[in-house]
């Protein structure tokens, strides 16, 4: 008897701990892969460092097509991982069908927006506009053509969004710049085309930009890169920290937090408040803009200070920077 | 629109259009000699992955170019062996060598630079730079020629010449050497080759070869001229574009360079002005760069002249006994 009770306690331990360990939190990556050197690159950097820190393990995706976003979440969600940490704007409306049906599995979405959000899922949002506008005056004040440059990725509205508040940002610092917009193309492979990217960048330098923001993931390197090849020309980076690409090339880069978004959803775990759209601002630190050994020599004192002083101004609320969210068009820059 | 942006979007145009070319080029060899080839896409691919990750291991972007070059061979030589050797179905055979480029590329970049099936970023010496021909800084102030020559016709990669002076060389193989018109006539009636006493099986695989090569450098310009390093999937359909301009060139060389151009040009003009437009109506760029495959499809409708492909293309020979 007492050694079935044994062996029943042991089979109990073992069922507990199994399903501590299929709780094990979830990343699934969007097309551009995890090593994208941008968005989904600074996700998997938030992951790994909570693997770091805690020893824990997570279950990862790259996706590589349109149609296995729901089967991804699904596939998680039966492992019973959770939270599932879903990175773009196009995973909310899977995650929104998926989470219905996995009511004790917490969801995220990075990037996205749902109407309504369910009672399970936390949709986090950056305020990008806020940070593309720090970049946006740094870029004005280093442009010496009067014309700086925008460079999308896929045309969708948070790409707008971006391109908005840089645009605001230029012209509130020197309200005569131009400011030339392109999108790469209207497909997700518009993520991940450096050579169209390139020639985009080239057409832009054509046209006398002299500063170029690439908010275009893998289509970035080509920007990054055709512009580092030009003399005289400067590039700004997007989400991680680029500057390193190209050391004294990258004028900065405008920071999204997305690794920290990540780290603080995997790490409280179970305890992830859901049902609600957390939003992160320059106030959150959730945005900014890069300062690193790489890009000292470009931006300036009066740069640094013109920029920090916007900074407190965008958090203090006397500047507005206008999302295009609000009205889903531009003030300032047409499409 | 200014000369000037004239003269830049040409310049544009000139770049995007030579992977166009070479792999035009490399179709055009495979197929008069009556191997179909459908496999250009994933020959650019590997070719570009092969020619990247070699230059940035050793820093020498001629050792990329050979094993670029080499890459390509193989698989052409792979498809020859399907399609001659063993008489398979070329267009099966092509289609499965872009699958397996398209996933040999990223697992074989992923296990040896971990970035996710990226190379890394090319510098300097690993990666072809641009030649500036001689006077052109001194002509630039010329009017007219001076931008044309200093702007769109200087400044290109060294790839970018070979190409250009290929469409020449190709043409002069084809049509006024013996091997030409013995390779145009294994694509037409390779029964009467064999009968003359010529190897139809030689002579096909020695395109395969030649294809191989032209197709290789068009992945080695994509990796290391116009961009700098390889990233996965970055062909992006350029394989079957050059098809299209094969077919819109009727496969004759001296015409796919215009088609080359064109197509480049349409996808350059897509780059500078994303709307164009025309007072009553708004053109979206997806328009411009759908614009190849629609002049395909007409000329393919017969509309424009028609393109009639080399007669024995798509059927292996068998010789009779």
């Amino acid at each position: 008897m007492t050694l079935m009770k044994n062996l029943l306690g042991a089979a109990a331990a073992v069922a507990v701990t199994a399903g501590a360990a299929l709780a094990d939190p979830a990343v699934i990556f969007d097309l551009g892969g995890k090593f994208d050197k941008s968005f989904n690159e600074a996700a998997y950097n938030g992951a790994k460092r909570w693997a770091d820190e805690t020893g824990g393990k997570y279950l990862e995706i790259e996706l590589q097509s349109e149609a296995q976003r729901e089967q991804a979440l699904r596939r998680f969600a039966e492992a019973g991982a959770s939270p599932i940490v879903t990175t773009g704007f196009a995973m909310a409306d899977p995650v929104a069908n998926v989470s219905a049906d996995y009511p004790d599995t917490k969801f995220v979405n990075i990037d996205g927006f749902l109407p309504e959000i369910p009672s399970n899922v936390q949709m986090i949002a950056f305020e990008e506009h806020q940070g593309s506008y720090l970049v946006g005056v740094l870029a004005a004040m280093a442009s010496k053509s009067g014309t700086v440059g925008f460079i999308g990725g896929m045309d969708v509205p948070l790409i707008r969004h971006f391109a908005c508040g840089y645009a605001q940002g230029a012209l509130a610092t020197n309200p005569g710049i131009k400011i030339v917009a392109n999108m790469t193309g209207n497909t997700p492979t518009a993520w991940n085309d450096p050579v169209r990217g390139g020639e985009l960048a080239k057409a832009q330098i054509a046209q006398g930009a002299d500063v170029v923001y690439a908010a275009a993931g893998g289509t970035g390197i080509g920007v990054l890169q055709a512009t580092a090849d030009a003399d005289g020309v400067l590039s700004i980076g997007v989400d991680s920290n680029q500057n390193h690409l190209h050391p004294g090339k990258v004028l900065t880069s405008m920071l999204k937090r997305v690794d920290v978004a990540v780290y603080e959803a995997m790490k409280a775990g179970g305890d992830l408040e859901t049902g609600i759209q957390v939003r992160l601002g320059l106030a959150e630190e959730g945005v900014g803009y890069a300062l690193d050994d790489n890009n000292a020599s470009l931006v300036s004192g009066d740069m640094e200070a013109a920029a920090e002083d916007a900074k407190a101004k965008i958090i203090a609320g006397d500047i507005d920077v206008v999302a295009y969210y609000t009205n889903d068009s531009c003030p300032v820059l047409d499409f | 629109m200014d000369f000037l942006t004239i003269i830049q979007i040409l310049d544009s145009a000139l770049r995007m259009a030579t992977p166009l070319l070479l792999a035009c080029l490399a179709g055009l060899i495979s197929e008069r000699s009556g191997i179909f080839d459908i496999g250009l896409e994933g020959k650019i691919l590997v070719s570009a992955f092969f020619s990247a990750a070699v230059a940035s291991l050793t820093g020498s972007v001629w050792l990329g170019l050979l094993a670029g070059v080499t890459v390509s061979v193989v698989f052409s030589l792979v498809h020859g062996m399907a399609s001659i050797t063993f008489r398979g179905n070329q267009l099966i055979s092509g289609v499965a060598l872009n699958f397996l480029a398209s996933g040999l590329t990223v697992l074989v970049g992923e296990t040896w630079f971990g970035l996710g099936g990226r190379t890394p970023t090319l510098e300097g010496a690993e990666r072809f730079n641009p030649i500036t021909l001689p006077f052109a800084d001194a002509l630039r102030d010329v009017p007219i020629l001076g931008p044309i020559y200093s702007t769109l016709l200087s400044g290109h990669t060294l790839l970018v010449y070979v190409a250009l002076l290929l469409v020449p060389t190709v043409w002069y193989v084809l049509y006024r050497t013996r091997f030409g018109l013995r390779m145009r006539a294994v694509g037409e009636n390779p029964a009467a080759v064999d009968t003359a006493g010529i190897s139809v099986i030689r002579l096909r695989y020695t395109a395969m070869v030649i294809a191989g090569v032209l197709c290789g450098l068009a992945g080695i310009y994509l990796a290391t001229g116009l961009s700098s390093g390889f990233g996965k999937e970055m062909s992006a359909g350029r394989g079957f574009i050059a098809l299209a301009a094969l077919i819109f060139a009727k496969w004759k060389p001296v015409p796919a360079l215009g088609a080359t151009l064109l197509f480049g040009l349409l996808q350059a003009i897509a780059i500078r002005y994303p709307k164009i437009d025309l007072g009553f109506i708004t053109l979206p760029s997806q328009f411009m760069e759908a614009l190849p495959y629609i002049l395909t499809v007409i000329i393919l409708a017969g509309f424009i002249g028609k393109a009639i492909p080399p007669k024995a293309g798509g059927q292996p020979y068998v010789k009779e006994r």
